[in-house]
């Protein structure tokens, strides 16, 4: 396959993921509205939100970062997308296995981060008191939901010996009794409690919460900024729940099987933040230091002895 | 005394009473807004005056419209997703809670509460204004990106209702800010207000809703308007 080829397929791939976003994003805001016995938003209102975005008139700026923190989000969504295997093809050439490569494990790791550092110095520019406090909370809660993560990471891949998420994905082929899920219960525990965190969603939403901070880091963020941190968001989504996909529930082997294993994993955030109440940072910190950690801890001491 | 001696003494109290003005207009900005000299971080002393060196004092200026079918096409996504500012400024906003009830439920028609004028296009001055409300929501609007609507909620903002003679509230919203929608009523239900929403649609997507193009046009009448009802005017004279 020639590298246009690659390249066509890489951006097809990432407007699958683009929309694919923003209907599970509508189907979260739906099944809540559902919930409270409300009839909902309309299943195409992301896009209409981000056409709106788009056609606002006037933009403020607060110099340079402020600009570039949206990109810097919309990298970190990207990024993650670029280098993350979509669907199992048996190549690693493959049509949907993007740009992954031997060690893109680490990279991925470090691209989580990206957007949310992105986000701290353009919300830092910004000078709004709520933004700073909101990138305050939000790099807390993200440090302690990334250790756990790590710990679990670097357990799948001494179990498997490598870096790379296409031999991990190839690694549990062959039936559901090869997933990570069932062959390293404790770091699948540790990615499925850690990946609450990650999604943002209630109880860990306090970092973007619209009644105790106004809206977190996006308080200055208007018109074509906002369009592109929902448009980022949207991508980080999906990524995240690929990324667990594929750690944990064996890859995927077509964009049907993706669809339906990313939905039933963000079905699995949205579950748990139905039912449960905003936790405050402090709480939401010290949870991920005790449970997801120590099962972390035990990842690690059982495939490293 | 003589008559030097008087002259002298009418100066000196002239003087004294000019700067007892100066001082009561001073007393309108906050200590911490005043203009003075601070120590840099590298050991220099600049002046700074934080009410013009935070904000912008610029005046609006008006943003066109694009041409023909794109800008239809933007007013049919601007008038499905319209977001409200959750600002409260009188009794009526207890009528806004009940659009976010199974009952009304607004999301159903695009419509959304925002917690920060940055992010929001629709503006509810729900009932009564008092002076001293008029001047945040005056910061609020301006710190709204444009386009953006303003819907006047209840008899109050039309012609004062019930408050007519009150000499802390305003009769008229609009000799201050255009508004887009009246919803007359005293308290309009919350269906009244869904109306409303309804109608800024239908003006929204006629291309009638340009009415911060209005206020950036008219900028100089409703300042002075505003200025003079809004005695301790302690603000630059456009919010960015």
């Amino acid at each position: 396959m020639t590298i246009y080829a690659k390249l066509g397929y890489t951006l097809l791939g990432l407007f699958i993921v683009l929309n694919w976003g923003f209907l599970m994003g509508a189907t979260f805001r739906k099944i809540g509205a559902r919930l409270a016995g409300r009839y909902g938003i309309p299943f195409y209102q992301p896009w209409l939100n981000l056409l709106k975005n788009i056609s606002i008139r006037t933009t403020i700026t607060h110099g340079i970062m402020y600009y570039i923190g949206p990109v810097f989000r919309l990298t970190g969504g990207v990024g993650l997308f670029l280098f993350m295997p979509m669907v199992f093809t048996g190549s690693p050439n493959g049509l949907w296995t993007n740009f992954s490569f031997e060690g893109d494990l680490i990279l991925i790791l470090y691209f989580q981060v990206f957007g949310m550092l992105g986000m701290a110095l353009g919300a830092g520019q910004g000078g709004h008191p709520y933004s700073a406090m909101g990138i305050a909370r939000g790099l807390a809660q993200h440090a302690a939901v990334e250790l756990p993560l790590t710990l679990a990471f670097l357990s799948i891949a001494i179990q498997f010996d490598t870096f790379s998420v296409y031999k991990i994905v190839e690694a549990q082929q062959g039936g559901f009794e090869n997933w990570i899920l069932f062959t390293n219960p404790f770091a699948a525990a540790t990615i499925i409690l850690a990946m609450l965190g990650a999604m943002g969603h209630s109880p860990f939403n306090l970092v973007k919460a619209p009644n105790e901070i106004l809206i977190g880091p996006a308080t200055e963020f208007e018109g074509t900024y906002l369009g592109f941190m929902q448009s980022a968001g949207s991508i980080l989504h999906v990524m995240e729940a690929v990324l667990f996909m594929n750690l944990v529930f064996g890859g995927a082997n077509s964009w049907i099987e993706l669809i339906v294993k990313t939905f039933l994993i963000y079905f699995w955030s949205v579950f748990v933040g139905m039912v449960f109440p905003r936790f405050k940072i402090e709480q939401s910190v010290t949870w991920f230091f005790k449970v997801p950690l120590l099962l972390g801890f035990l990842a690690i001491i059982i495939y490293s002895l | 005394m003589s008559e030097k001696d008087m002259n002298d003494k009418v100066n000196e109290m002239l003087q004294r009473s000019e700067t007892n003005v100066k001082k009561a207009e001073k007393t309108f900005i906050h200590p911490e807004d005043e203009e003075r000299e601070v120590v840099a971080p590298d050991g220099s002393i600049i002046k700074i005056n934080p009410i013009y060196d935070y904000f912008s004092n610029e005046k609006p200026t008006e943003e066109k419209p694009c041409s023909g079918v794109i800008e239809k096409f933007l007013n049919w996504a601007r008038a499905e997703s319209i977001w409200v500012l959750g600002f409260g400024t009188g009794c009526g906003s207890i009528e806004i809670p009940p659009l976010v009830t199974p009952r009304f439920d607004m999301f159903r028609f695009g419509v959304q509460m925002r917690p920060t004028p940055r992010q929001s296009n629709a503006f509810i001055i729900s009932g009564y204004l008092s002076v001293k409300t008029l001047k945040r929501v005056i910061r609020t609007y301006e710190q709204m990106p444009s386009p953006k609507y303003i819907l006047a909620l209840g008899s109050c903002t039309i012609n004062g209702g019930m408050y007519y003679d009150s000499y802390s509230t305003i009769n008229r919203l609009d000799k201050y800010i255009p508004v887009d929608v009246y919803i007359a009523g005293c308290m309009p239900r919350p269906e009244a207000l869904l109306a409303g929403f309804m109608k800024l649609k239908e003006l929204i997507k006629e291309g009638k809703g340009e009415k911060a193009n209005e206020y950036a046009r008219n900028f100089d009448e409703y300042k002075a308007n505003q200025k003079k009802i809004i005695k301790d005017w302690n603000m630059p004279d456009y919010n960015w």
